[in-house]
């Protein structure tokens, strides 16, 4: 019985001091030239979070971030390893090793980046307002004489109350969804909200998708590495790069968000 | 702890918010207790037709919530060509809901006036329209002018429900305050002091109206 336990303990030790070597090993190399050699890069995306991630009826992750994700694979020419996170524990996935890119709309703000590193902007993410096609709008001065409708007491309607012109109306309701409703309804033609709001008005009412008119507040999604993986960083930012000028991400963006990138994105 | 002073940036949104309310008020209760009137009469007097499509509308508002009704109007009447801002879709929504509720008060006022009153009226050769004018509406207001009074108010402190469609009432500029300055405690107490002193200056000018109308009948009695 002791002697059971005693190589049972042995072999535990063992195997810590050997998954302690080839920690160290790999925390040395470069990201970059180990994924190459892997032939496999891991990714940790969204699973809860539609569209950038979900899981579709055949229980394959789905949405703007697995796009993103295949592509770079395809173009770093490795396969992918897809690994669904929350967003509490997509930064510790990153920072453990577990995942070598975290692609899940990923904002940025100053505590995360004294954690990790991040690429340069993959998807838009903004607060604006929208609205019918036929109306010219394109800054907040072409707001006069219009009226818009906000939730009341939502980020939006602050920053909308900053920009508005004196003669332009905003009307406020008590909720996201009775704001939905009064643009639905045609109450109002203008509404200021979050560009996911915009992407499941156009989903449910592909003849009413809402046109974004301008920004308000923008804090696009970037990708998150570990820190200290320079090429690797410096590689995505290139793939970034090309797949905005190759129009891929502006593809990615109709697909998912319904609607093209916004002007000046990656600028 | 408290700070009423935050609320003074805004006195304007109240002042404003007051305003819109008095003026719904104002119009509500002057169509609402028209179409009481109108739709009293219509089922007291009127054919089996006539009586059973009021009696439907009655019901049909008496039993539903007063803000299904308004959303109903704000964004279900658009999908049928329908489409009114959202003050008017506040008043027609205080409207309809007075118009029934006062109909059924002024039908029992109508109910209650002895059959012999009308009688003796013709015999003294008062025409239909003199009959039903003085000798049974005024006196029939006279018998619910309490409870008619009450209605009124009802609507008008109901009215702060409009604000949900953002009709910028009382209740939507106390909304607006305290989801700035985040003092909802002062905010509502203030609203909430504005629509009493309102009700009560609201009876106070139905009690005097109601004075000089019922006049000469109180001396009489």
């Amino acid at each position: 019985m002791k002697t059971t336990f005693n190589t049972l303990k042995r072999g535990l030790l063992a195997s810590i001091a050997a998954v302690g070597v080839t920690l160290s090993l790999s925390a040395q190399a470069n990201l970059l030239s180990e994924i190459e050699d892997r032939g496999v890069i891991r990714v940790a995306v969204p699973q809860d979070f539609p569209p950038f991630g979900s899981v579709g009826t055949d229980l394959q992750p789905r949405g703007y971030d697995i796009d993103m994700a295949n592509y770079i694979g395809e173009q770093l020419g490795v396969s992918v390893e897809l690994i669904t996170v929350t967003s509490a524990n997509r930064i510790p996935y990153l920072q453990t090793g577990r995942a070598d890119l975290v692609i899940s709309s990923l904002g940025k703000n100053e505590e995360r980046e004294r954690a990790i590193d991040f690429s340069n902007a993959y998807a838009p993410f903004f607060l604006g307002v929208f609205g019918n096609s036929d109306i010219e709008v394109s800054s907040p001065e072409d707001l006069s004489g219009h009226t818009v409708g906000v939730t009341r007491g939502a980020v939006e309607d602050m920053e909308l109350e900053k920009v508005l012109p004196a003669d332009a109306m905003l009307q406020r309701f008590e909720d996201n969804n009775t704001t939905l409703s009064a643009y639905l309804s045609g109450q109002v033609q203008l509404i200021a909200t979050g560009n996911l709001v915009a992407t499941e008005i156009a989903e449910r009412r592909p003849n009413q998708a809402p046109v974004t008119k301008f920004m308000l507040r923008d804090s696009p999604c970037y990708i998150g590495l570990k820190k200290g993986e320079a090429e690797l960083q410096a590689r995505v930012n290139e793939i970034i790069a090309q797949a905005l000028e190759d129009g891929t991400l502006n593809r990615i963006s109709e697909t998912w968000l319904r609607a093209p990138l916004p002007e000046g994105f990656g600028s | 702890m408290l700070n009423f002073s935050d609320l003074l940036p805004y006195s304007h949104l109240l002042l404003q918010g007051l305003w819109v309310t008095v003026v719904l008020t104002l119009y509500a209760t002057l169509g609402g207790v028209a179409i009481g009137t109108a739709c009293a009469a219509g089922r007291h007097y009127g054919g089996k037709a006539l009586r059973g499509v009021i009696g439907g509308y009655v019901e049909l508002i008496r039993n539903t919530p007063f803000i299904v009704q308004l959303f109903f109007i704000f964004f279900g009447l658009p999908a049928i060509g329908i489409k009114l801002t959202a003050w008017e879709a506040g008043l027609l929504a205080m409207l309809i809901n007075l118009g029934a509720y006062s109909t059924e008060i002024i039908r029992a006022g109508l109910a209650a006036t002895p059959k012999a009153q009308v009688e003796a009226a013709r015999v003294l050769g008062l025409n239909p329209r003199q009959v039903f004018f003085r000798v049974v509406l005024i006196p029939a207001f006279e018998k619910i002018y309490p409870a008619l009074t009450s209605q009124c108010i009802i609507v008008m402190l109901g009215s702060a429900v409009v604000s949900q469609i953002s009709v910028m009432d009382l209740t939507y500029a106390a909304n607006l305050i305290q989801s700035r300055n985040f003092r909802s405690f002062e905010a509502y107490l203030v609203v909430a002091a504005i629509y009493l002193l309102f009700a009560i200056l609201m009876r106070q000018v139905f009690e005097w109206i109601g004075r000089r109308v019922f006049r000469h009948r109180r001396k009489a009695s």
